[in-house]
C-alpha cells in the first residue's frame, strides 16, 4: 500500500562561486500614511546566485513579500521605492549576449514597456494563493499560452505545444488534456504546479516565490518544494523564496536573510544562520521552532505527579454526512463522508491531538462534539461532573446548553471569532451574562480576573479587538473559552493563524490553565511539531477515518499507518544537516 | 498574575469604537462629505420651511402672474454712500391694451428693501409652533419679492420649493423606513432559517421585483380615492412606494445574514449559550448596521424620484399639498418653456438631492467596512 519513492536527497554540498544574477542595494520602500512615511522596507541589501536559493525569512509584517513585489514593481498603490538599486546582471544569465547588460530595475517605471518585459521573461513571480493568482475563466493553456506570447513572437499552436510540454515539466498528469482544462477542476497543489509552469513558460533566471506551499497541505508541500528543487537544478535558475517556516528553510535554503519589521536582521549562508545566529532575533526564531519540535517538558512534569484520569468525552461509531446535492430538484448526487464510523476517547486532564491534512473531517469532529454540525449517525457521551452521562448526539434544549457550558471551543481565526462591534468586556463576558451567572459589577470583576488569567491587563476591557495583534485576539477567545469554568476545550488550530514565536506561548497558556482549571483539550492541528509539543495521545485522520491513535512520541518516532508514514515524512526538519524530505514516503490509499 | 506576558501589549489607549474607524475613513471621501452637507441642509430646510419660506406657498397674486426671478443685492448705494442692506429691483407690470399681454419691466429707480429676521405672515412652525418671524422678508409687508420667480397664479417659487422640499424628503425617509422594515424582517428570517422559509420569501422578492413598477404604482395610486385628505394620500403614498422598494433591502440583508450565521463569531455566540433572538439582535444586526445604512441612503433617491415621477404624471401627491414632483407638473406644458423657465426650479432641487444622497451612499459604504482599508 505505501510507496517508498526516494527521490534525490541533496546533501548539504560544498559550493563553488555562482554568478550572481540579481542584487538589490539599500531598497527602501515606503507607504504615505496620515502620519507620514511608514518605510515597510528599510535599507535591504542582498544578492540572488544563480542556481541558488535565496530564502527570505520573517514573521507577518516584516516586509518581505513587500521586497519581493518591490522587485517586479507591483507594489500595491500608494507604496513606492524611495530609494536604493535593483540590479539584474543579464549578461550574466543564459539570455544574456556576454556584453555587460545591466538594468536598474528600482529606476524604471511601474507602468513601462521596460519593466513589462523583464516580468514573467526575466524574472517569474509564484504567489501565495494558486485560487486568486489564476483566472477561472481561462483554461490553463490559454493562461500559460498568453504569458508565452506576450513575451515572444510564436504562433498560438506553438505556444499551446509548449504549454503541455512545460505542464509535463511540473508533472501534472496527461498534460495533453490537463491544458484545456480550468482552475476550478484542479486541487490546490495542481493549481500551484499549473502557477509554476505559468512562471516557468519564458525560462527566467530569477524565480520569486512567496509562500508558495503555506496554503498546501505539508505532503503538497513536500512535492511542490522537491519540484521547484528540481526545476532549478535543469533550468540554473536563481530563486528568492519568501517563507515564515524555518522547517522549509532548512530543506531548500542555500542563503538566508532574516526581516523583522521591514529591517534586514541577519543574512548568510544556511550553516551559518542555523548553527552560528549572531542576532538575537534570529536566535529566538530558531528556539521557537525548535522548542516545538519535542514535548514540552512542563507537560511531562505534570503528567509524572497526576496521572489521567477516566474518560470525559467517548465518542462512538460517530458518523457525519454532507448532502451535496443542491436545488429544488435533488438530483442523484454524492453524499461526503465528512466523518466515518470514527471512535475516540478523551481523558480527564488529557491532551488529545487530532491531525490530518485538509478535508481529512478533523474540523467537522470538533464542531460535531459541539453541535455545531448535527452528527449523522454514532455517540458522543459526556461523562459530566455530577456523574449524569449526556449523549452530546440526541441532546435537545436544556441538556445541550449544559454540555456546551462544560465543553468549550477555541477558534482557529482570531479576527474572525471576536465580534468586532463589541469590546473585550463584553465579549469575555458574554457567557457568563447570558447563562446568568454574573452581571454588572460582579460580571467585570469576573472579567478582569478572566483577563489577567490569560495574561492580558485589565485596561484591555474597554478596547475593541481590532486594536490587538493575533496572540492577543487569541487570548481574548481563550478567556472566553474558559469563563464559563468548562472542562473540556475543542481547540481547533488555535495557533495556525499565529507566529511561530507567538505558538508557544499560546501553547504554554494552554497548559497554564490546564494546571490551575482540570481541563482537558481537543486540539485540531494540521502542524505535528505543535501537536508532539502539547499533545498526550494523538489521532491521525485520513478522509473522514482514524487511521492511527496512540501516545504522541509513539505515533511520531514509529508510525504503524502508511498515512502516519507519509505524513510524517513530509514534514520538513528545522535542521539542514537532515534533509530527508525529498526521500520521502508516498501513500495512496487503495493503490 | 500572569507567567506569559505578550511582548507586543499596547502601552496607549486605543479605545475606537467600529463607528468612529467608519466616521474617519468617511471623513476621507471628499465628495461624501460634500453629499452629506447637502442633504443635512435639505432636511432642515425641509423642517424649518415655515420659518425659511418668505411667504405663504399658498398665497396667490394676480398681480404677480410669472414674475420673473429678481437677483438680490446686498450693497445699497444711495446719493449719501453705501450700507449693507439686502434689496431687490422692483418691476411693474405693464399690460397690452390689445392683445392683452403682460410683460413685467424694470422699475430702475424702486427698490424693494429686504430684512433678515423681519415679521411676516403668521405661521405654525410644522404646525405646531406658532411664530411669525421670517428668515428674509420685505422691509414693507405690501411688498412682495421672486427670487424664483412666480408661478401662473403668482404664488412665490422659492416658497413653494422650500415646502416641496419637506414633503419629497421626508417621503423618501418614510418610505424607505417603511421597506427597511419589511426588507429585515423578510430578508432576516430568509438568511437565518434558511431552507424552505427562504425559498419561499426569494420567490416572493422575485415576484415582486418582475412586475413592472411603474404600471403598478399607476393603477395602486389610480385606485385611491381622490377625497381622501392630503396627509392620508402622502402615507398611501409612501406605502405604495415602499412595496417595492423593500425587496432590493430585503435580498441585501439576507446575503450579510446567509454570510455572517457561518462566521465564526456567531458560531461562537450560540455556543455560548445566547438565545437566537439575542444572536440575531446582540450578535449579527449591528454587524449588518453600518451597511443597512448604506443600502437605505441609497433607496432614498430612488423613492423620492418615484415619488416626482407619479406626481409629476399627476397620480401622486395632488394639489394643494406640494412636493418637487407636484411643481414640476406646472412645467409640463411648452407655454411654461417659453414664458416661465423657473418653473424648473424644483427640478434642479431633484437632482441635487438624488446626487447628494448618492455620493453620501457611496462614502458610507467604503466606510462600512474599515477592515478592508486595513488589511491589504
Amino acid at each position: 500500500m505505501a510507496t517508498v519513492t526516494p527521490l534525490r536527497p541533496k546533501p548539504l554540498a560544498q559550493r563553488a562561486e555562482a554568478p550572481v544574477v540579481l542584487e538589490v542595494e539599500g531598497l527602501v520602500t515606503a507607504f504615505p500614511t496620515r502620519h507620514g512615511l511608514f518605510k515597510a522596507v528599510d535599507d535591504v541589501s542582498f544578492a540572488l546566485e544563480a542556481g541558488r536559493t535565496l530564502c527570505v525569512v520573517g514573521e507577518s509584517g516584516s516586509g518581505k513579500s513587500v521586497t519581493a513585489r518591490s522587485i517586479l514593481q507591483i507594489v500595491d498603490t500608494p507604496g513606492r521605492i524611495v530609494e536604493g538599486r535593483i540590479l539584474l546582471h543579464r549578461h550574466r544569465t543564459s539570455r544574456g549576449k556576454g556584453s555587460d547588460d545591466t538594468v536598474d530595475l528600482a529606476s524604471l517605471e511601474p507602468r513601462s514597456n521596460a519593466i513589462r518585459a523583464i516580468r514573467g521573461r526575466d524574472i517569474a513571480m509564484i504567489f501565495q494563493e494558486p485560487m486568486s493568482s489564476l483566472s477561472p475563466v481561462h483554461t490553463i493553456g490559454n493562461q500559460i499560452g498568453e504569458v508565452i506570447r506576450l513575451h515572444e513572437h510564436v504562433s498560438k499552436k506553438a505556444a499551446r505545444a509548449r504549454s503541455i510540454e512545460l505542464l509535463r515539466q511540473v508533472e501534472i498528469p496527461t498534460p495533453e488534456t490537463a491544458v484545456d482544462r480550468y482552475t476550478f477542476e484542479f486541487s490546490g497543489g495542481m493549481r500551484q504546479r499549473a502557477m509554476i509552469a505559468m512562471s516557468l513558460a519564458c525560462n527566467p533566471s530569477v524565480l520569486i516565490a512567496d509562500e508558495p506551499t503555506t496554503a498546501l497541505d505539508v505532503t503538497t508541500q513536500a512535492e511542490i518544494l522537491g519540484l521547484i528543487k528540481r526545476l532549478q537544478d535543469d533550468h540554473g535558475m536563481a530563486v528568492m523564496f519568501i517563507t515564515h517556516d524555518m522547517g522549509v528553510v532548512a530543506e531548500i535554503a542555500d542563503a538566508i536573510v532574516v526581516m523583522r519589521h521591514g529591517k534586514l536582521v541577519e543574512r548568510g549562508s544556511v550553516e551559518k544562520i542555523f548553527f552560528e545566529p549572531q542576532h538575537d532575533y534570529t536566535k529566538m526564531l530558531l528556539q521557537a521552532v525548535l522548542d516545538l519540535d519535542r514535548p514540552s517538558e512542563r507537560r511531562l512534569e505534570r503528567r509524572a505527579v497526576q496521572p489521567l484520569g477516566p474518560p470525559v468525552v467517548e465518542i462512538r461509531n460517530l458518523t457525519k454526512h454532507f448532502d451535496l446535492r443542491h436545488g429544488l430538484f435533488k438530483r442523484k448526487g454524492h453524499v461526503l463522508k465528512a466523518l466515518d464510523d470514527v471512535d475516540l476517547a478523551l481523558r480527564m486532564g488529557e491532551n488529545l491531538g487530532i491531525v490530518g491534512e485538509s478535508g481529512s473531517g478533523k474540523t467537522t469532529l470538533g464542531r460535531c462534539l459541539l453541535r455545531v454540525h448535527d452528527p449523522s449517525g454514532g455517540a458522543m457521551l459526556y461523562h459530566g461532573a455530577n456523574g449524569v452521562t449526556a449523549d452530546v448526539a440526541t441532546a435537545k434544549g436544556a441538556e445541550l446548553a449544559a454540555v456546551r457550558r462544560d465543553i468549550r471551543m477555541i477558534f482557529q481565526d482570531p479576527f474572525a471569532s471576536l465580534n468586532p462591534r463589541m469590546n473585550v468586556a463584553q465579549i469575555v463576558g458574554e457567557p457568563l451574562l447570558v447563562s446568568g451567572i454574573a452581571s454588572g459589577a460582579d460580571l467585570r470583576k469576573r472579567v478582569g480576573e478572566l483577563l489577567d488569567l490569560v495574561g492580558l491587563p485589565a485596561n484591555a476591557m474597554e478596547r475593541y479587538p481590532h486594536a490587538f495583534s493575533g496572540g492577543q485576539r487569541q487570548r481574548i477567545g481563550i478567556a472566553r473559552a474558559i469563563a464559563l469554568e468548562p472542562r473540556v476545550i475543542v481547540a481547533d488550530e488555535a495557533t495556525s493563524a499565529l507566529d511561530v514565536s507567538l505558538r508557544t506561548q499560546v501553547l504554554d497558556l494552554l497548559l497554564d490553565l490546564q494546571e490551575r482549571l482540570g481541563l482537558s483539550f481537543i486540539f485540531i492541528s494540521h502542524d505535528i511539531s505543535v501537536i508532539r509539543y502539547f499533545c498526550d495521545r494523538v489521532a491521525v485522520m485520513y478522509r473522514g477515518q482514524v487511521v492511527e491513535v496512540g501516545e504522541t512520541e509513539d505515533v511520531c518516532n514509529d508510525p504503524q499507518h502508511g498515512y502516519t508514514k507519509a505524513l510524517l515524512s513530509a514534514v520538513p526538519h528545522p535542521d539542514p544537516r537532515h534533509r530527508g524530505m525529498l526521500g520521502r514516503h508516498r501513500y495512496q490509499a487503495g493503490a | 498574575m500572569a507567567s506569559v506576558l505578550d511582548p507586543r501589549l499596547h502601552t496607549d489607549t486605543e479605545v475606537a469604537s467600529q463607528w468612529r474607524l467608519m466616521w474617519w475613513s468617511f471623513r476621507r471621501h471628499t465628495l461624501a462629505m460634500v453629499g452629506l452637507v447637502v442633504v443635512i441642509m435639505l432636511y432642515l430646510t425641509g423642517v424649518f420651511a415655515e420659518f425659511l419660506a418668505p411667504f405663504d406657498p399658498q398665497s396667490a397674486s394676480s398681480r404677480h402672474v410669472y414674475h420673473p426671478p429678481q437677483m438680490i443685492h446686498f450693497i445699497d448705494s444711495t446719493e449719501d454712500g453705501w450700507r449693507i442692506k439686502p434689496w431687490v429691483q422692483a418691476y411693474t407690470l405693464e399690460r397690452d391694451p390689445f392683445t392683452l399681454q403682460t410683460t413685467f419691466n424694470l422699475d430702475e429707480g424702486n427698490r424693494i428693501y429686504l430684512t433678515f429676521f423681519g415679521k411676516g405672515t403668521p405661521y405654525k412652525l410644522m404646525g405646531l409652533f406658532p411664530g411669525e418671524r421670517r428668515f428674509l422678508v420685505p422691509e414693507n409687508p405690501r411688498d412682495r419679492f421672486f427670487l424664483f420667480g412666480a408661478d401662473r397664479l403668482g404664488r412665490d417659487m422659492l416658497s413653494r420649493t422650500i415646502f416641496g422640499t419637506r414633503v419629497s424628503m421626508s417621503i423618501g425617509l418614510v418610505g424607505v423606513t417603511l421597506s427597511l422594515m419589511l426588507g429585515v424582517l423578510l430578508g432576516g428570517i430568509s438568511g437565518y432559517y434558511g431552507g424552505w422559509v427562504d425559498m419561499g420569501i426569494q420567490r416572493l422578492v422575485e415576484f415582486v421585483l418582475s412586475l413592472p413598477t411603474i404600471p403598478i404604482w399607476l393603477a395602486l395610486t389610480a385606485s385611491l380615492p381622490p377625497d381622501w385628505p392630503p396627509l392620508t394620500r402622502y402615507f398611501a403614498i409612501t406605502l405604495i412606494l415602499s412595496l417595492v422598494g423593500w425587496t432590493e433591502l430585503a435580498r441585501v440583508v439576507r446575503g450579510r445574514f446567509l454570510a455572517l450565521r457561518a462566521e465564526d463569531f456567531v458560531i461562537a455566540a450560540r455556543l455560548d449559550g445566547c438565545s437566537e433572538k439575542r444572536v440575531i439582535f446582540r450578535h449579527m444586526l449591528p454587524s449588518l448596521m453600518s451597511h443597512m445604512i448604506a443600502s437605505v441612503t441609497l433607496a432614498i433617491p430612488v423613492m423620492i424620484l418615484a415619488e416626482t415621477a407619479l406626481s409629476f404624471l399627476g397620480l401622486g401627491l395632488l394639489p394643494p399639498t406640494i412636493s418637487w414632483g407636484v411643481l414640476l407638473k406646472e412645467a409640463q406644458n411648452i407655454r411654461s418653456i417659453a414664458q416661465a423657465p423657473w418653473l424648473f426650479v424644483p427640478g434642479a432641487f431633484v437632482l441635487v438631492a438624488v446626487l447628494a444622497l448618492n455620493f453620501l451612499g457611496d462614502g458610507l459604504r467604503d466606510a462600512a467596512d474599515p477592515y478592508a482599508q486595513e488589511r491589504g
